[in-house]
């Protein structure tokens, strides 16, 4: 077999017994790896609560790890969600993808729970549980050095998965985090504190010369994209890049999202952080992009803040300080939960509360949530329940639970039907409609208009789900295209396969996760936006007008979604599309 | 989207590339939940079914005016007879975005769905004359908007131009020229666009305030497209004004420029450029080099063709001889105007490495294969002329080399 190693291993932690897989080809090529392998095994459980001992937590790497590649060192994880009861995914760089495939494992599967804390060696076949009792209270940091891993990968939870925070993430390689959907706290259910991966192996490529020359092509590419390599790109700046352009374009989530200009911008942008810790960049195993970068502060190396963390830490609760947002960051980091969550809920903490905050009060606040302390447990249930629970739940800035991230949808109207649709609820990622609406790729879009935008977010969700699964960066179809990538699978794999073979995996992957979040109850009630983007305007200004979205408008574009997406009016799959996907679903 | 269908019509009929009735009338198609045509035709039949089998939302078809159609069509029928149907383009964008043009001979939605599912670009060209279709077209598609097929549109039949007359040029060289070559030659000359002798007049230099300086910008722009100096995709404009380059964004096309420029303080203290022209980073290194105000790139054809034009002996012989447009290792010259290679955007390979370098001793240099930069210390004037003086010089050198080597095959 090529690209993939063909083993899936299957750990069942209540009793520490593994089980080996071996997935026909058929399968793989169908599921490909990633978000589509997890989701297979997520179908199976679909309807357990998140927190049932059999419901599985997949780590799957793509048949692209381990090869050259470009930006194919992700990993994907999938559960159900704590957090919303929905699929529950997240992409991960690091390592980790190439150590498993190094160690011989497209992916893990992980059931049951263990009755006491554990941490799980794997290298190459062998398989070890070790008592994590004694690291079982320290944050990421702490592990990663009392670990030391070197050259092998480290999946950690901070104290917030183990004090039940909703949106606890899962930290890899000390770095890197799958943040959303409170991935963390789902290992933290089954008593996995880590995951230690290493191997020896190398994964098999079926055309060395057709896969480099692939490569070159996206390579050349991603030289020729501004956004990835240009001064102002994520290559020099990171993602941070974006800020400026959000609040020029008047899209910035300001005070909850009440506003969408922040007065105070232009001194907090990337260019900023580069001027006061002098980043150095890097990124995942194999990457070429290199988006992620590591600053200095008091001579020591510190993490740099990704965009949403520099926008949500700063304009979204009403804060001004850099380092505010560096010292945010770094906790939620070690303590391991996810920025977005935790800045959104504490902005509508204060929309509720009408307390301002200051630094500290921030970061003390961030400790209590992680710590589960006093008001800090009830934070730790994300903005959704704790909106809720304090009886406004129209302060809550979330779409189906998961709280929305740094882009108001008044300034782009694919993101506000990308929000409203994505599987996993607030997301900018299932449909990246910032690729074309701000960012001009691969042509510009008007934001201000829905017209085509139904098929447009429906496409782009097929593309990014096997992206997904392939285990690539999104980043990189800012340059490339999946032209390029339907060549380096064939390359790898030896199977014949197009541009389009690859998107209809990715329908049928992203029509699974509707199937999946259908069993558990969501439909067209969920599939929408709060209330306040169709009843206050932004901040209009310099000949840009933000004004409501128009709720009719939006209704249709909802429901021309549906039709292209083959689901009910209801949003709800149909037989004859799950079947002609190769899925099963039978109607409620 | 019915918007859409109907402004990229017309603008591939503005670009001459294809016309307001008849054959060459552009046929596109936007699909949201319905599929909208910019006008009915019978060939929507076969297109329709390209819709069915296939995850996008637009679709360009295009029969493309002359020269384009005799050229393509040249093209397209070496391709199915010597090389596996596919056009090797020479210029260095295409080769970036298209890599190569996919060529087939029947209009069967089957074997267009077969090349489209993988790739941006089709050209049906029947090689049977009793076959119904009338070739050759071009069928390009989209996934956000139609805008994408019109660029690939453009991008396929400005390719083929530069190819076949590049190639021309160098089978008179080493005296492979055909008959056919011959006769295309001379059927397609007189459809060249007539050189452009007088450059129009632009916003004076010194310009007042940040208003003006885009209005120029946007002027400079759109006279580029005007004057045939580039296809309206392509190309970048730039003026430094106060500490701050006003460029135009990545992916905009120069007689559109309103809203499509961004301003790039040069003390780097936003991130304004994220959205700029890939050519941002060549752009700032030239204005720190030669302390020009103003910067001007088009595609200029014949500039392009005659950057590629190199001795077949000499060429034979060298060690990169396959990698001219990022490897020449020879000071080259249009006349005065030098040559350098590089790529596009600020990879190790990049123009941004060589070109700067070239403008600090000419106010103009060409990119191989890629297009003419121009600059001037004032306003566009200067820049514009010697744009269009140096497209026109190249196109007379051009025409004297074919003539010359025509009447002495030896
Ligand atoms: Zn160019």
């Amino acid at each position: 077999m090529y690209g993939w190693t063909g083993k899936i291993l299957h750990i069942n932690i209540s009793d520490k017994t593994v089980e080996i897989e071996t997935p026909c080809v058929e399968i793989l090529n169908q599921y490909v790896g990633g978000k589509g392998l997890g989701g297979r095994y997520l179908r199976q459980n679909a309807r357990l609560p998140w927190n049932h001992p059999d419901m599985v937590f997949c780590i799957f790497s793509g048949p692209l790890a381990g090869t050259s590649s470009p930006t194919s060192g992700r990993a994907h994880m999938v559960s159900k969600s704590p957090l919303t009861g929905l699929v529950a995914d997240s992409s991960v760089g690091g390592k980790l993808a190439t150590r498993l495939k190094k160690a011989g494992w497209d992916g893990l599967v992980i059931t049951g729970k263990s009755p006491f804390p554990v941490g799980i060696h794997i290298m190459d076949e062998r398989i070890e549980f070790q008592d994590a009792a004694f690291v079982w209270m320290l944050d990421t940091h702490d592990l990663h050095r009392k670990i030391n891993p070197q050259k092998a990968s480290l999946v950690t939870i901070g104290p917030a998965a183990q004090n039940g925070v909703r949106y606890a993430s899962v930290i890899v390689d000390q770095h890197f985090a799958a943040g959303r959907s409170g991935l963390g706290t789902c290992l933290a259910e089954k008593k996995i504190k880590y995951i230690l991966v290493n191997g020896t192996g190398h994964t098999r490529v079926k055309n060395p010369v057709l896969l480099k020359k692939a490569r070159e092509d996206i390579l050349r590419l991603t030289a020729a994209s501004p956004v990835l390599m240009g001064q102002s790109g994520f290559t020099c700046l990171g993602t941070g890049a974006v800020y400026d352009l959000m609040d020029n374009r008047r899209m910035m989530p300001t005070d909850n999202f009440t506003h969408t200009k922040f007065a105070h911008a232009a001194r907090l942008n990337a260019s900023m952080y580069t001027k006061t810790y002098h980043p150095k960049k890097h990124g995942c195993l194999g990457c070429h992009i290199l988006c992620k970068k590591t600053g200095t502060h008091d001579k020591k190396s510190i993490a740099m803040p990704e965009f949403e963390t520099m926008s949500h830490f700063t304009a979204l609760i009403g804060c001004t300080d850099t380092d505010l947002v560096v010292q945010a960051n770094r906790l939620c980091n070690i303590y391991g939960m996810d920025t977005i969550s935790a800045a959104s809920t504490l902005a509508c903490r204060r929309e509720i509360t009408g307390k301002d905050y200051t630094k500290e009060t921030v970061l003390s606040l961030l400790k209590d949530i992680a710590l589960g302390n006093g008001e800090g447990k009830d934070l730790g249930l994300g903005a959704a329940a704790y909106a809720e629970k304090m009886g406004f739940p129209d302060a809550a800035m979330a779409v189906k639970g998961l709280e929305l991230p740094a882009y108001d949808p008044r300034g782009a109207y694919g993101m506000a039907l990308g929000y409203a649709m994505s599987t996993r609820g607030g997301c900018h990622l299932r449909a990246y409609p910032i690729s074309h609406e701000i960012l001009r790729k691969p042509v510009a879009t008007d934001r201000f208009s829905f017209s085509g935008k139904a098929r447009i977010i429906k496409i782009a969700e097929d593309l990014n789900a096997v992206v997904d699964a392939l285990t690539a960066c999104k980043f990189t179809f800012f340059a490339a295209s999946l032209e390029e990538y339907a060549r380096i699978y064939e390359a790898v794999t030896g199977i014949e396969t197009s541009t389009q073979d690859l998107l209809q995996k990715g329908e049928t992957i992203y029509y699974n996760e509707r199937i999946i979040n259908a069993l558990n109850g969501f439909d067209i009630k969920d599939d929408d936006l709060p209330t306040r983007f169709f009843t206050e305007k932004g901040t209009s200004g310099n000949s840009i007008d933000i004004p409501p979205i128009n709720r009719e408008d939006f209704i249709e574009a909802r429901s021309k979604y549906y039709k292209i997406r083959g689901l009910t009016q209801k949003g709800l799959p149909t037989t004859e599309k799950a079947a002609s996907l190769g899925l099963e679903w039978n109607s409620l | 989207m019915e918007q859409l269908v109907n402004k990229y019509a017309q603008k591939l009929i503005q670009a001459k590339l294809g016309k307001a009735s008849g054959p060459s009338q552009p046929i596109i198609g936007g699909l949201d939940d319905m599929l909208v045509w910019n006008r009915p035709a019978r060939e929507t039949q076969v297109l329709e079914k390209i819709f069915d089998h296939l995850n996008i939302n637009s679709l360009v078809f295009l029969r493309p005016a002359q020269p384009y159609k005799s050229l393509i069509r040249y093209l397209a029928n070496q391709a199915l007879s010597t090389t596996n149907g596919l056009i090797q383009p020479k210029d260095c964008e295409t080769r970036t975005f298209l890599h190569d043009l996919p060529v087939i001979d029947s209009f069967n939605p089957k074997k267009i769905c077969a090349v489209l599912k993988n790739r941006k670009s089709v050209i049906i060209n029947p090689m049977d004359d009793t076959d119904s279709f009338e070739g050759p077209a071009i069928i390009a598609h989209g996934t956000v908007s139609p805008e994408q097929g019109f660029v690939t549109v453009s991008s396929v039949c400005f390719a083929g131009f530069i190819k076949f007359f590049t190639d021309y040029l160098e089978s008179l060289q080493t005296g492979q020229a055909t008959q056919a070559a011959h006769d295309l030659f001379d059927e397609i000359t007189p459809y060249i666009q007539e050189e452009q002798k007088k450059a129009p007049k632009f916003i004076p230099f010194p310009f007042a305030d940040e208003k003006t300086v885009y209005s120029a910008i946007i002027e400079a722009g759109r006279k580029t497209v005007e004057y045939g100096l580039v296809d309206s995709y392509f190309g970048n404009v730039s003026y430094l004004w106060n500490g701050t380059l006003y460029i135009s964004q990545t992916g905009s096309s120069l007689d559109e420029l309103e809203s499509c420029i961004d301003p790039v303080p040069l003390d780097h203290s936003t991130s304004a450029g994220l959205t700029a022209s890939s050519e941002l980073t060549a752009h700032l290194e030239t204005i720190s080099r030669t302390g020009c105000r103003a910067i001007l790139h088009g595609h200029p054809r014949f500039s392009v063709i005659l950057s590629m034009d190199c001795d077949p002996m000499e060429k034979a012989t060298c060690e990169f001889n396959t990698q001219c447009h990022i490897k020449c290792p020879k000071k080259r010259f249009v006349d005065h105007t030098p040559i350098v290679p590089g790529e596009v955007g600020t990879g190790p390979t990049g123009l941004c490495r060589t070109l700067p370098v070239a403008l600090e001793h000419s106010d103009n240099a060409i990119v191989y294969g890629h297009g003419l930069f121009t600059i001037s210390q004032d306003d566009f004037s200067h820049a514009f002329d010697t744009l269009l003086s140096v497209e026109n010089r190249c196109r007379n050198l051009y025409f004297k080399k074919v003539f010359r080597l025509r009447n002495n095959p030896s």
